[in-house]
């Protein structure tokens, strides 16, 4: 610090605390919401103080007991959300660092036609094609399935590039030592470039478990059937009620459970956090 | 392009190991997208029996059709009033860790998870903050002579997603313009301080043009972010609403392929996007290169 000017140091404080307490708001309003019973809402204004009532409408949200407004129990799309996010985050890794490794540990014919694909899919993401690719999926009778939710979604640019960059910094030595141990592609792949990427690859998959467990459209599109229902994109269901006041301690409880997962992702393991989301984006 | 001083011969692995990624872009990215350009020129009758080719028909109609030019609008507002608003907030609040030394990691934590909230979920709890018979704000403009309803007036629905949209990406650029304050030498803020220069001066003469390729990057990220990111955030509170007034682009090619199946000019306005997102990948990836050599 250059000088220290005590009003600025206060007034810094003043900001941040401001800060945080805008950011918290939305979300302390839904867990305060999550808590009253339901008849709480018609009064006419949102209570902001906690009620008695938290303990049942977890309870009910996770194990169906609102069957009027939701065919299937939370628990059900939380596993589904979480198989989602799973598969998207570890098959965009495997694909990716796979093509990563072939790209420059390798010369071969159209390797940099192979390249070029790849960049593409950087210019291309799902909202865009939406329509043409829902029916490329609905032809290759991938709807309703885990498959169909996930691998359209696992083909990344951002990530092959990442891994791109990491094999370059690797140094040729390591490469050539282990050439003339007679190390084949396959096993200087397991032995050397796997443990030397472990903190790349741990960063880029909290991000891409938060894209993948916070994906909307693309589940609403691909599940008609609720057994595949993810948690965002239930929510929307769950809200739009035709003739009825919406339930909203339960649509609050579901949304709090629908971000807890990648929120505590991110606190636990923030340091992986940062450093992903600054690496994705070079 | 760049490769190993050695490498490994293989005739057939190196294949195998693209061939994953791939197969996943030809036919999830290629073919889609050249179904997209290939109906973008088709016009298909009302009963989906017979479609004629009409060439340029379908971008002909667009831009002669007050509702995509509506549309056009609305993004530009809406995405230029986003980022604006994330990034001057997130700017103010990176300035203030900055000056913090003890407390910047217990700040940072508080102010940078909301970037895992889903955007529709973001867009729900905004909608509930917002809703005009119990919502909390609401009831406060209303003592204060206010009558808020976004589902009624255009501008309080655009304000309600451009807050919605806003508040997710706040934590993004935060963290961005940290990195980009930490990387500015002590020295030269030091310099500027013995120079007799104060506090304001600084910031203006100093940290902010230093700042000013991180704060173009984040333009360009957030101008992405809210052209196509922020699709959950317009469904789930809006749908596009009232009156076509949040109806931004990458949404209106939704409704019309799936609700108003006129894959036709749906698949028209794909490709228009499409060209959008290249030319700002391409300055994206321009910029990049610059900063490199800065």
């Amino acid at each position: 610090m250059v000088e220290n000017q005590r009003w600025l140091n206060i007034l810094a404080h003043l900001v941040l605390i401001a800060g945080v307490l805008v950011v918290a708001f939305p979300v302390y309003i839904a867990f305060i919401a999550s808590t009253h019973e339901p008849s709480a809402f018609v009064s006419g204004v949102v209570p902001l103080l906690p009620g008695s009532n938290a303990a049942n409408s977890y309870a009910d949200v996770l194990t169906g007991g609102v069957s009027s407004q939701m065919s299937v129990p939370i628990s059900l799309m939380l596993k589904n959300s979480m198989i989602m996010a799973l598969s998207i985050a570890i098959g965009k890794i495997v694909i990716s660092i796979l093509s990563a490794f072939a790209i420059v540990y390798f010369r071969f014919p159209f390797r940099q036609a192979a390249f070029w694909m790849i960049f593409i899919t950087l210019m291309l993401p799902v909202e865009v094609r939406i329509v043409p690719t829902f029916q490329v999926i609905s032809n290759l009778g991938m709807l309703n399935s885990y498959a169909g939710l996930s691998i359209p979604l696992i083909a990344s640019a951002t990530a092959t590039f990442l891994f791109r960059q990491v094999f370059l910094t690797i140094p040729d030595e390591l490469m050539e030592a282990a050439r003339i141990d007679g190390a084949g592609p396959l096993k200087f792949f397991k032995d050397i470039l796997l443990p030397l990427s472990r903190t790349n690859i741990a960063a880029l998959f909290v991000i891409l478990f938060i894209y993948g467990w916070n994906q909307y459209i693309w589940p609403i599109l691909v599940t008609t059937d609720d057994k595949y229902q993810t948690i965002v994109a239930g929510i929307k269901r769950m809200a739009d009620v035709v003739d009825s006041e919406p339930l909203w301690n339960y649509i609050m409880a579901t949304s709090v459970l629908a971000m807890l997962p990648p929120v505590v992702v991110v606190i636990m393991m923030q340091r992986l956090f940062v450093k992903g989301l600054v690496e994705t984006e070079k | 392009m760049q490769t190993k001083r050695t490498i490994f011969r293989n005739l057939w692995l190196p294949y195998l190991l693209v061939a994953p990624q791939l197969a996943i872009t030809l036919i999830f990215f290629l073919w889609p997208a050249g179904q997209a350009v290939w109906q973008s020129f088709l016009r298909e009758d009302a009963f989906g029996l017979k479609t004629t080719f009409i060439g340029l028909g379908n971008y002909e109609r667009l831009l002669d059709n007050p509702e995509y030019l509506n549309s056009l609008k609305v993004t530009a507002v809406f995405s230029i009033s986003t980022a604006t608003l994330a990034i001057v907030l997130a700017l103010v609040l990176a300035l203030a860790v900055d000056r913090m030394l003890r407390s910047a990691r217990v700040y940072t934590t508080l102010l940078v998870w909301p970037y895992a909230v889903a955007p529709a979920i973001a867009g729900v709890l905004w909608w509930f903050i917002f809703n005009p018979t119990i919502g909390i704000l609401p009831y406060l403009l209303d003592r204060v002579g206010y009558d808020w309803n976004h589902s009624l007036i255009k501008r309080d629905a655009m304000i309600l997603v451009i807050i919605a949209a806003a508040w997710k990406q706040v934590s993004y650029n935060f963290l961005f313009f940290v990195a980009g304050l930490q990387a500015i030498p002590a020295s030269m803020r030091e310099a500027a301080a013995i120079d007799g220069a104060g506090p304001f001066k600084r910031f203006w003469s100093i940290t902010l043009p230093l700042l000013s390729p991180t704060t173009f990057f984040l333009l360009v990220v957030n101008v992405v972010y809210t052209m196509f990111d922020t699709f959950p955030v317009i469904d789930a509170v809006t749908s596009g609403g009232p009156a076509q007034a949040t109806n931004i682009l990458v949404y209106k090619v939704y409704r019309d392929g799936f609700v108003g199946l006129n894959l036709g000019s749906s698949a028209a306005q794909s490709v228009i996007l499409m060209a959008i997102v290249i030319s700002l990948t391409v300055i994206q990836f321009r910029y990049i290169e610059r900063r490199v050599t800065y």
